[in-house]
C-alpha cells in the first residue's frame, strides 16, 4: 500500500480533503478514548509489575496507581489530555517525507508505521487553549520509528514555532525521541539546526517556549529545540540525555549509576527547572502561562507580546 | 586512524619498487631513470585512476587520516598574528576545541575548530577531537567575541563526534551543543564553516551553522558515523562499508542535496599528501566566501542564515502526491 492509497481508503480520508495550500489544516479532532487504547482489558506496570486495569490505567493519565510509573502516551492522547475539551486544529498533517536518501526498507517502514501507529509521522502540532489561554504545541510520538526527527518532523516543528511567533502564543513542546532519524541521513541532523533557527527567531520576538521532555528525549532531539525551551520540565523517570548509554560505558568502561541521565539526575545536575508529574501538567502549564500574562515593570515591552 | 591506507596497496608496493630501484642505481651506477620514470608514470596514472573513483567508505578511511592538516595547522598557516584563547570561563579548557583570533588577509577574523593530534600520544591529550561541554561553550564564548568587536567567524569541523562520557551528559552535553545551534542562527557576523575531515552529528554541527558551509572533496559529513549508523540499523559494525554508501555522507552527495555550498578540492591522493598546497586552497575559498558574506549587513547575514537551514529537508504534501 503507498501513501495515496493510505490516504484515500483508510479511515483518515477525511484529512484528505484539506487544500494542500493550508499550512494550517483546520481539521478538528476530538478522538474517543476506544481509538487509542490498545485492545486488551489489562497492561502491567514495567516498573512494579502490578497488573492494571486499561481503563482506570486511562483515567488515571497512563500513570500506574500503584507506583507512579508514568506510561508513554501517544501524541493524540497528549493533546487530548493537555487542552481545554481535549479539543485542538491540527496543523501540517499532510505532510510527508520523500525518502530523500531512497534508503533501503525506508518507504515501506514509514508505511507499515503510518498503518500501525495511524499517524503520518512521529510528531502531531496544533494549536488549542490550557485554562483558556491560546497554546501552540508539538507532542511527539515515539511509536513512530522511536520518535525519530527527520525531514517531516523538523519541518512541522518548525512551522509550529513561527505559527507560535506570528500568533503571539506560548510554545509547548512535548518531546519523545530517540534522537534524529537515520533513513534520511545529513537531512536529519540539519533538522537540529532549522528548529534551533526557528527557536531564534521566536526568541527575538519575545515568545514563551516550554519544553517538556517525556521518555525518552536523547540525541538530535536534546541536542536541539527540546533543550532550548525558557523552561524546561520533565516528567518522572524520564530518559534524557546526548549519547546513548550503552555507548558511554563502552567508551568510558565503567558502569554507570542506575538513575544515571533520569530526569531526577538531570535536575540534580542543574539541568531542568521542574520534574513535573503528568497529574500536575495542565495546571503547571497553565499557571506559568498565566504569569507570563503580565510583563512585569518593563511594561513598554508589553507591546512586543 | 591509521596513516597507511588499506585501498593504496597496490600503490604502495609500486612505491617501494621505485625506491628499490633508486637504491640500486646509487649502488651500482647502473643507469635506471628510464625504467624509474616510466615506473613513476604508471604510479601517478594508478593514483589518478584511484582517485577518480573512490568509493565512500573509502573516503572516509581518508578522511581520518592522521596527515590531514588540523585547525591549528590551518590557523597558523591562513592567519597572521594568530592567538589562540582558551577555556570556557565556567568549568575548564577543553583541549578538542580550540580557537583563537588574527588577521585574515589583513582582517581580523576569529577561527574555531576540533582539534585531533597528529599521532596517537596526541590523539589521546587532544580526546580524538570530540569535544565535552566546556568545548561547545568555549567556541560560544568565542563566538559571541567576536559578534562584540565585529570579526567574522571561520570554523573548521573535524571530529569523530562529541564525547560520549559521564561527565559530558553531567555537564550538559545536549545543552551546549543546543545552545550553539540557536546562537549562532542569530549570530550577527558572517560565518563559513569548512567540514575538513571527519562531521560526524551534533559533534559536528554544534560548531556547523553558517551562512556558507564548504567541504574538502574527501571530508564525510553526517547524522552519525559509518559504523554507529550500521551498529543501529543493521545492528552489525562490521557494516559501516554499506552505510557509508546508503546514508550519503561525501561531499559531492552533500552538494547534491543542497546541504553544503561548495566542494573545495584536494591534491591528488588527498589532502596529507600535499598539506601547504591543501591548506593554500581551503584559504582561497574562505575568502572568496568571505568577501561575498561582507557584502551583506548584519540583519541581511541573520536572514541569509536562517533561510539557508530552513529550507533543507525533504517534504511533500501528500496532497500534491495524490495528483501525481
Ligand atoms: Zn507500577
Amino acid at each position: 500500500m503507498n501513501w495515496r492509497e493510505f490516504f484515500t481508503k483508510s479511515k483518515k480520508r477525511q484529512y484528505a480533503t484539506l487544500p494542500a495550500s493550508s499550512s494550517l489544516s483546520t481539521h478538528k479532532a476530538a478522538r474517543s478514548e476506544s481509538d487509542t487504547v490498545p485492545d486488551g482489558l489489562m497492561e502491567k506496570c514495567k516498573k512494579c509489575g502490578a497488573i492494571l486495569y486499561k481503563k482506570e490505567l486511562a483515567q488515571n493519565l497512563y500513570v500506574c496507581p500503584k507506583c507512579g510509573y508514568h506510561f508513554p502516551m501517544s501524541a493524540p492522547e497528549r493533546f487530548r489530555l493537555t487542552l481545554d475539551g481535549g479539543v485542538y486544529f491540527e496543523y501540517d498533517m499532510d505532510l510527508v517525507s520523500t525518502d530523500p536518501l531512497s534508503f533501503p526498507t525506508y518507504r515501506e517502514k514509514l508505511e507499515q508505521t503510518m498503518e500501525n501507529v495511524g499517524m503520518t509521522e512521529a510528531v502531531l502540532t496544533g494549536e488549542g487553549t490550557i485554562k483558556g489561554y491560546p497554546v501552540v504545541m508539538a507532542v511527539m510520538d515515539s511509536r513512530f520509528i522511536m520518535g525519530s526527527m527527520g525531514s517531516v518532523v523538523g519541518e512541522k516543528i518548525a512551522r509550529a514555532i513561527e505559527n507560535a511567533r506570528i500568533k503571539h502564543y506560548p510554545l509547548i513542546i512535548f518531546s519523545a525521541s530517540g534522537g534524529a532519524r537515520m533513513q534520511e541521513g545529513i537531512l536529519s541532523l540539519m533538522q537540529m539546526a532549522k528548529t534551533s533557527a526557528a527557536l531564534a527567531r521566536f526568541e527575538a520576538s519575545g515568545g514563551l517556549f516550554i519544553s517538556v521532555m517525556t521518555h525518552p528525549t536523547t540525541g538530535g532531539v536534546s541536542a536541539s529545540f527540546a533543550m532550548l525551551g525558557d523552561y524546561l520540565f520533565a516528567e518522572p523517570g524520564a530518559l534524557i540525555g546526548f549519547a546513548g548509554r550503552r555507548i558511554i560505558e563502552q567508551t568510558i568502561r565503567e558502569a554507570l549509576p542506575e538513575d544515571f541521565q533520569t530526569a531526577e539526575f538531570l535536575l540534580r545536575h542543574g539541568q531542568l527547572d521542574r520534574v513535573v508529574s503528568r497529574k500536575e501538567m495542565r495546571d503547571v502549564l497553565g499557571r506559568l502561562i498565566s504569569i507570563h500574562q503580565q510583563r512585569g515593570w518593563a511594561h513598554g515591552d508589553g507591546a512586543k507580546l | 586512524m591509521a596513516t597507511e591506507l588499506s585501498f593504496e596497496k597496490q600503490l604502495k608496493a609500486l612505491e617501494q619498487k621505485i625506491q628499490e630501484l633508486k637504491a640500486f642505481m646509487k649502488e651500482s651506477g647502473i643507469d635506471l631513470t628510464q625504467e624509474i620514470t616510466a615506473l613513476e608514470e604508471k604510479q601517478k596514472e594508478l593514483r589518478t585512476a584511484l582517485y577518480e573513483n573512490l568509493s565512500p567508505w573509502q573516503k572516509v578511511q581518508i578522511a581520518r587520516h592522521m596527515g590531514r592538516p588540523t585547525t591549528l595547522e590551518i590557523a597558523e598557516a591562513i592567519l597572521t598574528d594568530f592567538m589562540e584563547f582558551h577555556g570556557d570561563r565556567v568549568y575548564g579548557d577543553d583541549p578538542a576545541m580550540v580557537g583563537g583570533i588574527g588577521f585574515f588577509e589583513g582582517m581580523p577574523v576569529t577561527l574555531i575548530g576540533h582539534q585531533k593530534g597528529r599521532d596517537t600520544k596526541e590523539n589521546i591529550a587532544r580526546n580524538f577531537g570530540m569535544p565535552h561541554p566546556e568545548g561547545y561553550r568555549k567556541a560560544l564564548r568565542l563566538m559571541r567575541q567576536a559578534e562584540k568587536f565585529g570579526r567574522p567567524v571561520i570554523t573548521l569541523v573535524n571530529t569523530p563526534g562529541a564525547y560520549p562520557g559521564k561527565a559530558a551528559e553531567e555537564r550538559g552535553q545536549s545543552m551546549a551543543i543546543a545552545e550553539n545551534l540557536k546562537a549562532m542562527a542569530a549570530l550577527t557576523v558572517p560565518i563559513v564553516v569548512v567540514i575538513v575531515g571527519e562531521g560526524a552529528s551534533g559533534g559536528a554541527l554544534g560548531i556547523g551553522v553558517g551562512n556558507r558551509v564548504l567541504m574538502l572533496e574527501h571530508a564525510w559529513y553526517s547524522v552519525i558515523s559509518p559504523e554507529g549508523a550500521a551498529a543501529l540499523l543493521w545492528k552489525d559494525a562490521s557494516l559501516a562499508e554499506k552505510a557509508a554508501r546508503e546514508m550519503r555522507i561525501t561531499a559531492q552527495d552533500l552538494l547534491a542535496l543542497g546541504v553544503i555550498d561548495e566542494v573545495i578540492p584536494e591534491p591528488l591522493g588527498g589532502a596529507h599528501q600535499d598539506k601547504p598546497a591543501a591548506i593554500q586552497t581551503i584559504k582561497e575559498a574562505i575568502f572568496r566566501h568571505l568577501q561575498d558574506l561582507m557584502k551583506l549587513s548584519a540583519e541581511e547575514l541573520v536572514i541569509d542564515r536562517y533561510e539557508k537551514f530552513r529550507r533543507i529537508g525533504a517534504v511533500v504534501s501528500f496532497l500534491e502526491l495524490d495528483q501525481s
